[in-house]
């Protein structure tokens, strides 16, 4: 694998500006370069921060999904069409759009890394599941209709779908249609459960992760899950490659690169 | 060592489990990120620019602290290949105590980081003193018995003058040399891109100036040197060896090329020492010399 070769950087000026649920807004912007579903960008606020971003559409006119959390995030959300942010990437290993009947799992804002992989599988192979914690955080419901056979939801709260967590509705999927890959990206806890179910079931899974990340370009090591470089053997591991990981589902590292306890 | 190449610092070292991951790639050694006396989170993002033949990065020092790093040498010790414990410090005393800890971990030398470029009161700022640069080495050698490395800036006249003081106040070996103190401009944003805006540039971009170094220390020096600066291939680790390199250290490489490039670099090494006739690798270093 030789793979000399700069990301592309540019600013951007936001083209238009969607808000998908609470506190949730997606930035589209025009930014032709190759990207695969399941790749991410750094995403430049300049004077505020860098971030990583799950690209939520592919193709000329790319989007990133933001929830604000902290100040990098916050300051994306409160962007507006015409506004610029600088861009590199995109970086990583996405998702191996597979053969198959196949059930996408998106935990909360996971949604936005997960939409173009569904979106990439013919439509009457993928069932998606998607879970939040109450019904106004749901994402993404009606594209992912667009993309799907079948579109179920979960609710912590109960207040739509399901009242449960979206690894219980994966359960209850997987009782009624034989998969043949799973695909999941969320909260790490859920994508822990989610693939120990596909274990258990005996299902290849592909599951897309998150680490506090610096370079983003697979040289510092601050992203680093066991011997993994999350930015660039991942950030979407197999699971069988999530098998012989003992920080996944456990343990982060935090911008020190100390351990933390997930 | 079983092979000539080196992790460098500051790259895939912060943890066991990645210094790992570089020694299955095939590094005959592996140096740590630098590690300081208490933790510290680094400079904000942006930290890393990347261009065509290198990246600029000013990552600020970032690590978990020599306490913490007790755990990741324990795991980087299962690699089987010598750790070479980096540290930084703002005083003699500093660097000494870091690195009595580094050994007491299992380190089989210590490199000093005298150079890094993007840091305030640390690195290339106690770096580009002879004096100072001696002090620090003869505390550090009072300190351990393990081997000394000093890693030098290039962003001096003084580079020769440094070195000198280095081995004269009992360095091991000289590793050479460190980023290019450095600069993007975005011409969109209209500002550095980096949020420390000056960083260091490293890769393909600063091999003619790392090869040039080297060559001059190898003159000036009875110690050996190890010579670091835009290496990711067979040739341009060859360069810096018959320039005078005992040793060449990896870093943007590993990102550019990825963490097989350890051992790629070996294997076309062998494949030049076979049809060039040589059988041991010392017979190339400093060959390039009159």
């Amino acid at each position: 694998m030789i793979d000399v070769r700069a990301a592309s950087q540019a600013m951007v000026a936001i083209a238009s500006r969607n808000e998908e649920a609470k506190d949730v807004v997606t930035l589209r912007f025009d930014w032709d370069v190759p990207a695969t579903p399941g790749q991410f960008v750094m995403v430049w606020v300049p004077g505020v921060d860098e971030v990583p971003m799950s690209l939520s559409y592919l193709g000329a006119r790319k989007g990133i999904t933001v929830k604000g959390v902290g100040e990098a995030t916050n300051a994306l959300t409160a962007m507006q069409a015409g506004g610029m942010i600088g861009v590199r990437g995109p970086y990583g290993r996405g998702y191996r759009i597979p053969e198959g009947k196949v059930l996408a799992v998106g935990g909360g804002t996971g949604m936005a890394s997960l939409l173009p992989a569904v979106e990439a599988v013919p439509s009457a192979e993928v069932h998606t599941a998607i879970g939040a914690r109450t019904e106004t955080e749901l994402l993404f419901e009606e594209r992912a209709k667009n993309a799907s056979a079948t579109v179920r939801v979960s609710t912590d709260d109960g207040s739509r779908g399901l009242h449960g967590n979206a690894v219980q509705l994966a359960k209850a999927m997987m009782a009624e249609t034989r998969y043949d890959v799973v695909l999941g990206c969320g909260p790490e806890r859920m994508l822990y459960h989610l693939h120990r179910l596909c274990l258990e079931q005996g299902i290849p899974c592909q599951m897309s992760l998150e680490r506090y990340m610096r370079c983003g370009a697979g040289l510092c090591g601050s992203c680093a899950l066991d011997g993994s470089r999350v930015c660039r053997e991942g950030p979407v591991f197999t699971g069988e490659e999530l098998k012989g990981m003992r920080e996944f589902g456990k343990q982060r590292r935090d911008e020190c690169g100390r351990r933390v306890r997930l | 060592m079983e092979n000539p190449t080196m992790l460098a610092s500051g790259i895939m070292g912060e943890t066991g489990g990645s210094l790992l991951a570089m020694a299955k790639g095939g590094a005959g050694a592996l140096v740590t990120k630098s590690i300081g006396s208490v933790p510290r989170e680094g400079h904000k993002n942006p930290t890393l620019v990347e261009l065509e033949f290198g990246y600029i990065n000013a990552m600020g020092l970032p690590n978990p602290g020599i306490e913490a790093f007790r755990d990741e040498m324990f795991e980087a010790g299962k690699a089987g290949v010598p750790i070479v414990g980096s540290v930084f410090g703002a005083s003699a005393e500093e660097f000494a105590s870091l690195a009595r800890r580094m050994q007491e971990y299992g380190a089989e030398a210590v490199e000093l980081n005298l150079s890094c470029p993007h840091a305030k009161g640390y690195g290339m700022e106690v770096g580009t003193d002879p004096d100072v640069v001696a002090n620090i080495i003869r505390e550090v050698k009072e300190a351990v018995v393990v081997p000394v490395f000093a890693k030098l800036t290039p962003n001096t006249h003084r580079l020769i003058d440094v070195a000198k003081a280095a081995e004269e106040a009992g360095a091991d070996a000289i590793v050479a040399i460190n980023t290019l103190r450095a600069m993007k401009i975005d011409v969109d944003a209209r500002r550095p891109m980096l949020s420390n805006r000056y960083g260091g540039l490293s890769g393909p971009a600063v091999r003619g100036v790392g090869v040039r170094c080297v060559y001059e220390l190898f003159e000036a020096l009875k110690v050996p040197v190890i010579g670091v600066g835009g290496i990711e291939d067979w040739r341009s680790a060859l360069e810096y060896m018959m320039a005078g390199a005992a040793a060449v250290q990896i870093g943007s490489g590993v990102g550019r090329m990825g963490p097989q490039v350890f051992g790629d670099i070996c294997s076309g090494i062998s494949a030049y020492m076979a049809r060039n006739g040589f059988q041991d690798i010392s017979q190339l270093v400093g060959v390039a010399h009159d």
